[in-house]
């Protein structure tokens, strides 16, 4: 809420004519032991728009993801986010992050756990204001029937909107949410979407990782994902008609082959670029 | 890969408005932490009632030498807080790091400070109702003759409860899982506790281990009780093992906050 005032000049205008883009990557790359996660990665993420992360478990999404909000190790390449380096301290309040697992307190209740980080967050401002803001998230995750009972004792789907509620908190500007549908019941699933296009069109940005790919014709734009490397940055109508496919499942498949096939014409240069890569960074 | 490894994450750091410790957060997470435990209340009863019933069973295995009872008692009062906490602390921030919390508090505007302080702000007054519990039953149902203030006791009780925090909190860096956090008791209490003095007086060991006594904390919390049961008044024996006890805790609650990376791979 505050930080929604204190920050006048960027959003709520036309999502055409920000400044800086939400994200900007730059020959982004990931190390994870001898392995490249991510390789080279470059793209854009524009604000005020639902930007799907989109590829199949294990293709680097997550560790993309906690690279955003700094939390993983080993990166290297130029990552900004919202302007600033990812993991400056100035953006722990500007960005929610929502990990794949719900990431709450267990032996607390679902109030206790959003006054711990709505305290965290902001632990100056004033205590009706903080309840102000937990009870904001609670309806926006349709939880307040819930409120007083122990976060343990809820289903995975109603821990997933606890956690979701804590990102919520204090009205980020970015939100990175990992996964946020899995495991969600049809109706639940179509009310986050809702609420997701309730923020965006407030002005977050958000960038919403999913390995199902009908999710994927309810964003803005998609990045497509596949092996550490990114196979596509479109709009999902403009991705369907490149490829001539229906639904973004086929077109996503075909860009797959045509990738396989493009790598097997030219498999020696693939690799030297490669090894040349983890060796003069 | 060296350098690649430590220049991205040097930035992080550099601007660092979130950096000190804020007291408001810190309390925050002590409160937060008292809550989770306020919802387990076995946890509690068995944290309070332990020492209590061994103390008992204690009085009556002496029940013919009461002098012994007065010496051991008075150590295990110290070593009885060291112990629990460390349990508990070292289970409870593995969970905190294996549940993706830790993870969400480091992304947010959280000192690692913060997440310290707030655990053995929490657990210390936990500490405090334990020892107190311990102590008055030991003095004034049990009968333990102690010479000095039963106050000093439980100084001295309070001040190894917060270094077993701390060893619990530095402990549980290097563990993956419950089963390995729960190894580490033997591996870092009982050496401590074999000698510290409890079992034989320290200067009747092998001068090795008499040594290796000498930089081991709980030596120094177990000569503390004692001094406290033979003598009326403060000691400069018992200030210093004062001072090495909570030296000890701050330098390892350092270490502990040391432990804790906002970037993991």
């Amino acid at each position: 809420m505050m930080i929604n005032s204190a920050r006048p000049p960027d959003p709520t205008s036309a999502p055409h004519a920000h400044p800086a883009p939400a994200l900007r990557a730059d020959a982004l790359t990931v190390t994870r032991g001898p392995r490249t996660v991510l390789r080279d990665l470059r793209f854009t993420v524009p604000r005020g728009q639902i930007t799907g992360l989109l590829g199949p478990s294990g293709c680097g999404k997550s560790t993309l993801m906690r690279s955003i909000v700094g939390t993983q190790a080993k990166v290297t390449g130029t990552l900004d986010v919202l302007g600033r380096p990812a993991g400056d301290p100035a953006l722990r309040t500007r960005v929610g992050y929502v990990t794949q697992a719900p990431s709450v307190y267990d032996d607390l209740s679902v109030r206790q756990n959003l006054d711990y980080f709505a305290a965290v967050l902001s632990p100056t401002s004033p205590a009706a204001a903080r309840r102000a803001d937990v009870d904001r998230v609670l309806a926006e995750v349709d939880l307040t029937t819930h409120a007083d009972a122990l976060a343990g004792n809820l289903s995975g789907g109603q821990r997933n909107r606890v956690s979701l509620a804590v990102a919520l908190l204090g009205t980020p500007e970015l939100l990175v949410l990992d996964e946020p549908t899995v495991g969600l019941d049809p109706v639940l699933r179509r009310d986050l979407w809702t609420l997701f296009h309730r923020l965006a069109a407030r002005g977050a940005t958000l960038l919403i990782s999913s390995h199902v790919m009908d999710e994927a014709e309810r964003c803005h734009r998609l990045l497509l994902m596949r092996e550490g490397e990114i196979l596509a940055d479109d709009t999902p109508d403009a991705l369907r008609e490149r490829t001539g496919a229906d639904t973004v499942e086929e077109a996503f498949l075909h860009l797959v082959d045509e990738a396989a096939a493009a790598a097997e014409h030219r498999p020696p240069t693939q690799r030297t670029e490669g090894a040349k890569e983890t060796t003069t960074r | 890969m060296s350098t690649t490894a430590t220049t991205p994450t040097a930035p992080a750091p550099t601007p660092a408005p979130a950096r000190a410790l804020s007291p408001a957060r810190t309390l925050a997470t002590a409160t937060r932490v008292l809550r989770q435990l306020r919802h387990d209340p076995r946890t509690i009863a068995l944290l309070v009632l332990i020492p209590c019933v061994l103390l008992v069973l204690l009085r009556y295995v002496f029940d013919g030498s009461p002098r012994t009872f007065d010496s051991i008692g008075a150590s295990l009062l110290g070593i009885f807080p060291l112990i629990t906490m460390f349990l508990v602390t070292s289970i409870a921030t593995l969970r905190e790091r294996t549940s993706g919390t830790l993870e969400r508090l480091l992304a947010m505007p959280l000192g690692k400070g913060d997440v310290i302080a707030g655990y053995a702000l929490a657990f210390g007054a936990l500490a405090i109702v334990q020892s107190a519990l311990a102590t008055g039953l030991a003095l004034w149902l049990l009968g333990l003759d102690v010479t000095g203030s039963p106050w000093l006791l439980l100084l001295v009780a309070l001040l190894d409860a917060l270094l077993g925090t701390a060893l619990g909190l530095f402990v549980s860096a290097f563990a993956a899982s419950e089963f390995q956090a729960v190894q580490f008791m033997p591996a870092v209490i009982f050496p401590q506790l074999l000698l510290c003095g409890l079992f034989t007086p320290r200067d009747a060991m092998h001068p090795v281990l008499e040594a290796v006594s000498d930089v081991l904390p709980m030596s120094y919390a177990v000569d503390g009780m004692n001094e406290v049961l033979r003598h009326t008044d403060t000691t400069a024996t018992f200030v210093r093992d004062v001072l090495v006890v909570a030296g000890c805790a701050l330098l390892v609650l350092c270490l502990g906050a040391a432990t804790l990376r906002r970037r993991t791979e």
